[in-house]
């Protein structure tokens, strides 16, 4: 029961990029296009607001609501970084969706981005059964 | 009611996008990051003794369910609260798009493009199901997607996060200019 928390943020989060137009297939092709500021401005202003609430987080010692002391995310370079993050921006282009928005684009009435989701799995699941004669 | 169906600028989305990255951390040091949920659904229904897929994918079942807050958060934004007026797309973008006859109406995505029937197009499968697939491949290859990399990992400053955000953009930006007007000429 404890995990239905997360489905109320998740909630808010997805209405703020359905709101926000982010999970747009018009806007995506706008962002990648230069011909507005609209998605620019959404990520010149999510990124800071994560980057100082953390840091203010981390200056004041702070701790998770059950007391646990906070681990903030690290991540390793790895070349697939590169690679991988290449790819992803292929389908991005096509489908106007990241992950997040595949699942927004579906609630929002979109209900063939089912397909899209599905295909989603499959790059995933083929990414893990070729992932030994990919470089790392 | 006006300003319930109205969009939100991004100086309204974008600090709520950003403040899910300290809440859930608050929450229990869970971390954004939504592609990792593919990794899980396959880990779930078809692990196939794949590495990848061996692991405690119920550890991190919060996932599952903040994901399906997205689904509910886009039927809440896109239909009950759906814009009645078309996207306010920048001039060259509609005239872009009108090139391909593709109709600048109301709604978040292209009905024309985005339809059941239009699977059975080169064009709509090339769109729906070979991008999804790049989504889901580059996305488990890079270990983060767009949350993961773009707003979690640059939240916390991670210089390979900054890697993959300018990774992804470059994909974009390029297969747009360069491949993406052939396939709609479709």
């Amino acid at each position: 029961m404890k995990n239905w928390k997360y489905a109320l943020v998740g909630m808010v989060f997805g209405l703020a990029l359905t709101k926000g137009e982010a999970i747009s297939w018009y806007r995506i092709q706008e962002m990648f296009r230069f011909e507005s500021f609209h998605m620019f401005g959404i990520f010149m202003t999510a990124i800071p607001t994560g980057a100082l609430t953390l840091w203010l987080l981390r200056k004041t010692n702070a701790k998770t609501f059950e007391g646990e002391p906070l681990v903030v995310p690290q991540k390793k370079y790895h070349h697939g970084i590169i690679i991988g993050s290449l790819i992803f921006g292929f389908g991005w282009a096509l489908t106007g969706a990241c992950p997040g928005p595949l699942y927004a684009q579906i609630g929002a009435g979109f209900s063939v981005v089912i397909v899209g989701l599905l295909a989603a799995l499959a790059g995933t699941w083929t990414f893990g059964r070729f992932q030994r004669f990919l470089p790392d | 009611m006006d300003f319930l169906l109205a969009p939100w600028p991004w100086y309204v989305a974008g600090p709520i996008i950003g403040l899910t990255v300290p809440l859930l951390l608050l929450m229990g040091n869970r971390k954004l990051g939504i592609s990792s949920t593919l990794r899980q659904i396959c880990a779930a229904c078809v692990p196939a003794r794949i590495p990848l897929f061996q692991y405690d994918w119920k550890k991190d079942s919060w996932n599952l369910f903040f994901v399906g807050g997205v689904l509910l958060g886009g039927f809440l934004g896109g239909v009950v609260l759906a814009n009645p007026k078309p996207v306010a797309l920048s001039g060259s973008t509609i005239a872009y798009i009108a090139q391909f006859n593709i109709a600048h109406e109301t709604g978040l995505m292209p009905a024309s493009l985005f339809a059941w029937q239009e699977l059975a197009t080169v064009k709509g499968w090339l769109l729906m199901v070979l991008g999804g697939f790049l989504v889901g491949f580059g996305t488990r290859y890079a270990r983060g997607c767009t949350s993961g990399h773009g707003i979690t990992g640059l939240s916390a400053l991670q210089w390979p996060s900054l890697l993959a955000t300018c990774s992804f953009f470059l994909g974009g930006i390029l297969f747009s200019r360069l491949i993406l007007p052939f396939i709609l000429a479709l």
